[in-house]
């Protein structure tokens, strides 16, 4: 039980220092245009690299799951422009479908 | 606070907040038998990050010790630094309200608010996470209270709800110059390090993907 809470307490600060480094290292500064032609392709990187490790990984191992296929129907749900509450719980229906038919 | 700068963000963030609903359900339920019912919902309290919460838990779970839980969490919330970056510019006050205001830094209101040409929408970002906080909380809560009666979440898919929701705010990005190439060089890494490296740092990594954008800047 200690280490539980030793891992909520230790995770909270690193999580905040974390996130406080970035505005507190460059302040009000204006980045260079360079910098935020970088900034503005991180969000695809970083999205694209959830969605798969999110979807094909477990336990540090590649695998293809039932997330598979709730990825697929949330896919079709982006295609067909649904909203994104829409597309999240097709994902979710799309998943529990095949495993309850697995 | 005046709202209205922040209504915006505020409506995007019920969409995003209903989806946090539903995974912080999942995250109660199954941390539920590991520590309890008051310590999952401290910890989405105090650490208000999905992955990693679910990623230290899991180690616990299979009898790693703190130090180890702490560490596989702090490499899956590692992407917030380079997040925090890009936000900063955009961030007011003094030194103390920026890091404060950096803490509003989560994976679905900052793609909201990083806009085109690598600027920052600071009212969407804290508009957007608003409705995140509490709903994460309480679905937490509800899940801990609720997780016999619902059983394994996994049954209901609620593990699919995380790559879609990011998958959904992916294809909104794919319109920008330059996204679709920067999401499958970020993707190609990310994949290709899940074998070799701990969880997390291959999401880290992929970041170096945005790097394309130095060699078309003018």
């Amino acid at each position: 039980m200690t280490a539980v809470w030793a891992t909520i307490g230790g995770l909270a600060a690193i999580t905040a220092a974390i996130k406080a480094a970035g505005p507190l290292a460059l302040g009000g500064r204006e980045l260079p245009e360079r910098a935020l032609a970088v900034i503005a392709l991180l969000a695809p990187a970083l999205l694209a690299a959830l969605v798969l490790t999110d979807t094909f990984s477990h336990d540090g191992e590649l695998t293809v799951d039932a997330r598979a296929a709730g990825l697929a129907c949330a896919g079709g749900a982006v295609l067909l422009r649904a909203p994104l509450l829409v597309t999240v719980l097709v994902a979710a229906v799309g998943t529990a479908a095949v495993r309850a038919l697995a | 606070m005046r709202l209205a700068p922040y209504r915006h963000g505020l409506r995007a963030g019920i969409g995003f907040g209903l989806a946090a609903f539903l995974v912080g359900i999942s995250f109660g339920v199954l941390a539920e038998p590991l520590m309890g019912p008051v310590a999952p919902v401290v910890m989405s309290a105090v650490v208000f990050a999905g992955a990693a919460q679910f990623g230290a838990t899991a180690v616990l779970a299979a009898g790693g010790d703190a130090f180890t839980a702490i560490a596989a969490g702090t490499m899956l919330n590692a992407r917030f630094l380079p997040m925090g970056l890009a936000a900063a510019p955009s961030l007011r006050g003094r030194p103390l309200r920026r890091a404060v205001e950096g803490q509003a830094v989560v994976d679905a209101s900052w793609a909201l608010a990083v806009r085109g040409e690598g600027s920052f929408d600071r009212e969407l970002l804290l508009g957007a996470t608003m409705p995140q906080y509490p709903a994460w909380v309480a679905g937490t809560l509800i899940g801990v209270l609720a997780g016999g009666a619902l059983g394994d979440p996994d049954t209901l898919g609620l593990d699919a709800i995380f790559p879609a929701f990011f998958l959904g705010l992916l294809a909104a990005e794919l319109s920008r110059p330059r996204a679709a190439a920067a999401a499958l060089l970020g993707g190609a890494i990310a994949l290709s390090l899940t074998p070799v490296l701990p969880p997390g740092l291959p999401v880290l990594l992929a970041s170096a993907a945005s790097l394309i954008g130095i060699r078309t800047a003018r």
